[in-house]
């Protein structure tokens, strides 16, 4: 053994207390659903964690029921700093329990726990805290004075970030003084059937918040009830293609986060071991499995060989394996289905020639594992460089000059994210005004703060989450605009 | 700059010829530094920090602590000090933990110049060549910690100490020259002392070419005093005088790592780094053991190419060791003072 294969140093699953089964939480308790109930596994060792209710078309909308009576009764009677005091609360809980939290994001999800620990748990909270600020000041939203809730809203999430993707939507939801129903997605409901638990140890009223787990069948019946007010969906853009056809012609609001092709481009003056960090944090974060990845790297010809042999380098030192090992860098794939598209994209880039090249590691047998990929010489025709791959698969583009990269970051139906490195602060600017994506990052990658808006161009989707903007998601400006005299309407 | 000194040749040391090519003057050495990719400060601060919460425990640890001392130049750099000091030194160094006679021994004593004799003299054996669990001699010259001398002065400082019986040279380069930009003269500078290592038999001795990084002050300017002391002839670089503060800092020797790394795959050759000043725990020193191990590769963690600089850590060190062997902590009444 050398020093490298640093001795295990697991986090311990012991330290949760789980139970057997989850029913749905509906009007503050858990009550049995209606669906075939299913269980969610590890997708690390395809280990049973829990059997998890499904939520029927019926449950669904006993929920909505239930969200609707906690808005009018309760929810949107009550003063924006009392709103606020919740979402304190609740951040507060989610940092007295990040540890338990982390561990059991890293089970349900596969990612590694230096991930779930450092990242996605801090952020949740960071989430709560910062649209809690936001409670009682709705009137300096951007929308006039006495901005209005819209009523319930119906908001599905993805595998990715379980955790995060639900404070991303809950947080401002009831900061604005909506009630919620949420879905999370099928293979990771456990976060979100904890965070119910801290709902009901922050005392938050009865129905303010509703969570249905299930497949698409629940999901659908959930965007598609006739009394929700906003639709707030993270996912894929076949699925959001989908919802937005189904509320066309309805009056609920909607906004979309879907999937991404984000352009990494590295000119030839940048800082280069931090452009090789920032490109594998672009990419294999979370395993690749980002809707703002940086799963196309634009390189500039004259660097490209020596980006690429420091960048294989890099990759040699990533530790793929246990997920709940604090040494872990790149986890487990979430699902069977994810890892079969990943495995078929690939194949497909190197039949159309494209050069595929994995560092050595040794995978485990069980569960869903798929190593660290770079595909060079890809064409911008490949559909390695088209479509998205959702996994830890890089493809490497070259560039000659920024006109050039300009144009092929935006070739594509996409436009979520992208990445600039260079040294050269004016040409940051002048590069990032013509790039059509939604978050743009300058000489860093996949940062998230809950001040700053993200989402999407194109087929990525419309709306943003986070900061202000995130907000008027879910408020409608005052139809009495300009008189004070209906100020508790909204707050 | 005057333009008569951007023509001016500079000393042909061999590496420097052999990389930038051609009449080496103060104008080609200046533009190939000059040429050196940038460091993005928030990123680098990044990747230590990341690096950082690796979590090294078991087995993994208790081969990390016994490295540490096998790297530890076991220093004592003040005033006050006086031949009974050293000789306490080298007794800790020869034997770190009376209680544990399996502990190994650190790499070197680090002194003054004027106190090599007697190092030299307390060692005894130790210090004979082959010996086993030899330990060797650094001392510190070129008017360290300041560097403020003339050249002369800064050669027979290092010359002195060589024929005193010193193994290693710990230099510091002259940081205002640097940071007006004379390259040339600072590049010149390190070429002489390097000469200055020279013995009588045709053999030097090693030379650290310390940056004293808390003066410079930018991750720029770190990297290219990094490759200015490579290509001048030094066999490590190193942090700081202790003396400074801050003093060796997980990104910066970060990013002198990533240098010694770019000119191993440049030419092949293995340059030593040593992080010096402000280590104190093991904890943070496990942290340097893992950013070499990430960066150049495990093979760097051996006494010819990775040291710690250091005067407390070592007991530090010996405390985190008693743990592991008696699975309780014991206390400073327990680890000797040298």
């Amino acid at each position: 053994m050398t020093f490298l294969d640093y001795a295990p140093a697991p986090e311990s699953a012991a330290i949760l207390n789980l139970r057997d089964e989850y029913g749905l939480f509906i009007n503050g308790e858990f009550v049995p659903g209606n669906g075939e109930s299913f269980t969610t596994i590890s997708p690390a060792t395809e280990k049973h964690i829990a059997t998890v209710s499904c939520a029927s078309e019926q449950d669904v909308d006993a929920a909505v029921v239930a969200a609707r009576r906690a808005y009018d009764k309760t929810w949107s009677r009550m003063s924006g700093a009392d709103r606020g005091k919740y979402l304190f609360r609740i951040a507060r809980l989610v940092q007295e329990r990040a540890r338990e939290l982390a561990v059991a994001e890293s089970l349900d999800n596969g990612k590694p726990i230096k991930e779930s620990r450092d990242v996605d748990i801090p952020l949740v909270a960071a989430w709560f805290f910062y649209y809690a600020g936001w409670a009682d000041k709705l009137e300096y939203a951007g929308l006039g004075p006495n901005p209005r809730s819209l009523g319930v809203a119906a908001q599905v999430i993805p595998w990715n970030f379980p955790l995060l993707m639900l404070a991303w939507k809950i947080a401002p939801a009831l900061a604005a003084g909506n009630t919620v129903v949420l879905k999370p997605a099928e293979t990771t409901p456990l976060t979100a059937l904890l965070f119910a638990e801290i709902l009901q140890q922050a005392d938050l009223p009865a129905g303010v918040v509703n969570i249905v787990t299930g497949a698409g069948a629940t999901g659908s019946a959930l965007v598609n009830h006739p009394d929700v007010n906003k639709v707030a969906f993270t996912g894929s853009t076949a699925v959001g293609r989908q919802i937005a056809r189904s509320t066309a012609g309805t009056s609920k609001k909607l906004t979309l986060e879907l999937g991404g092709k984000g352009a990494n481009i590295v000119f030839d003056d940048a800082p280069i071991d931090q452009a090789v960090e920032g490109i594998v944090n672009g990419i294999f974060f979370n395993q690749g499995q980002v809707c703002c990845a940086g799963s196309r790297l634009l390189v500039q010809e004259s660097i490209h060989d020596d980006v690429v042999e420091r960048l294989k380098a890099r990759l040699s030192t990533l530790r793929v394996g246990d997920p709940l090992d604090k040494n872990t860098d790149v986890g487990a794939i979430n699902s069977a289905s994810q890892l079969g598209r990943m495995r078929e994209l690939s194949d497909i880039g190197e039949q159309e020639g494209a050069e595929r090249w994995s560092p050595a590691c040794n995978l485990p047998s069980e569960g869903f594992w798929f190593p660290p990929t770079i595909f060079t010489n890809v064409s911008t025709s490949s559909r390695i460089a088209r479509d998205e791959i959702f996994g830890p698969v890089l493809s490497v583009l070259t560039f000659r000059t920024p006109a050039e990269a300009i144009a092929k970051a935006n070739n594509t139906p996409y436009g979520l994210s992208a990445g600039i490195w260079t040294d050269k602060g004016s040409r940051i600017l002048a590069v990032a005004d013509k790039l059509r994506a939604g978050v743009v990052w300058a000489n860093t990658f996949n940062k998230f703060d809950p001040a700053s808006p993200f989402g999407g161009y194109k087929e990525s989707g419309y709306g943003r989450e986070g900061g202000k903007q995130g907000l008027h998601a879910y408020l409608a400006p005052s139809a009495f605009a300009g008189s004070s005299a209906f100020k508790g309407d909204a707050r | 700059m005057e333009t008569t000194r951007a023509g001016t040749t500079v000393a042909p040391a061999s590496r420097a010829l052999e990389v930038i090519g051609g009449d080496l003057t103060e104008r080609s050495l200046r533009r190939y530094l000059e040429g050196i990719p940038g460091v993005d400060a928030v990123g680098l601060e990044a990747r230590a920090a990341a690096l950082g919460t690796r979590s090294i425990k078991t087995t993994s640890k208790a081969w990390a602590l016994d490295t540490i001392i096998r790297l530890t130049d076991l220093t004592t750099l003040e005033g006050a000090d006086t031949p009974g000091k050293v000789k306490s030194l080298v007794a800790k160094a020869l034997v770190p933990d009376p209680d544990d006679m399996s502990t190994p021994r650190v790499a070197a004593v680090c002194v003054y110049g004027d106190m090599v004799p007697h190092a030299v003299e307390a060692l005894g054996s130790a210090h004979d060549d082959g010996a086993t669990g030899r330990i060797n001699v650094a001392a510190v010259a070129t008017a360290f910690p300041s560097g403020r001398a003339s050249r002369s002065v800064k050669l027979s400082d290092t010359s002195d100490a060589v024929a005193a019986g010193a193994d290693e040279i710990d230099m510091v380069i002259d940081r205002g020259a640097f940071l007006s930009g004379r390259y040339g003269q600072v590049f010149d500078e390190i070429v002489a002392v390097k000469e200055a290592c020279k013995r009588p038999d045709g053999t030097y001795a090693h030379l650290k070419v310390i940056l004293e990084t808390g003066e410079l002050n930018t991750y720029d300017n770190v990297r290219r005093a990094s490759w200015l002391g490579i290509l001048a002839g030094g066999d490590f670089i190193k942090t700081s005088t202790g003396k400074v503060t801050p003093a060796a800092t997980l990104p910066v020797t970060l990013s002198m790592l990533e240098v010694v790394r770019d000119w191993h795959r440049l030419t092949g050759e293995k340059i030593g780094v040593k992080p010096a000043g402000g280590i104190r725990a093991s904890k943070d020193a496990i942290k340097y053991l893992v950013t070499v191990a990430e960066t150049v590769g495990e093979e760097w963690l051996q006494p010819d190419l990775f040291r710690f600089g250091a005067s407390s850590l070592l007991n530090d060190v010996l405390l985190q060791r008693q743990k592991l062997t008696s699975g309780r902590y014991s206390g400073p009444a327990y680890v000797t003072i040298d």
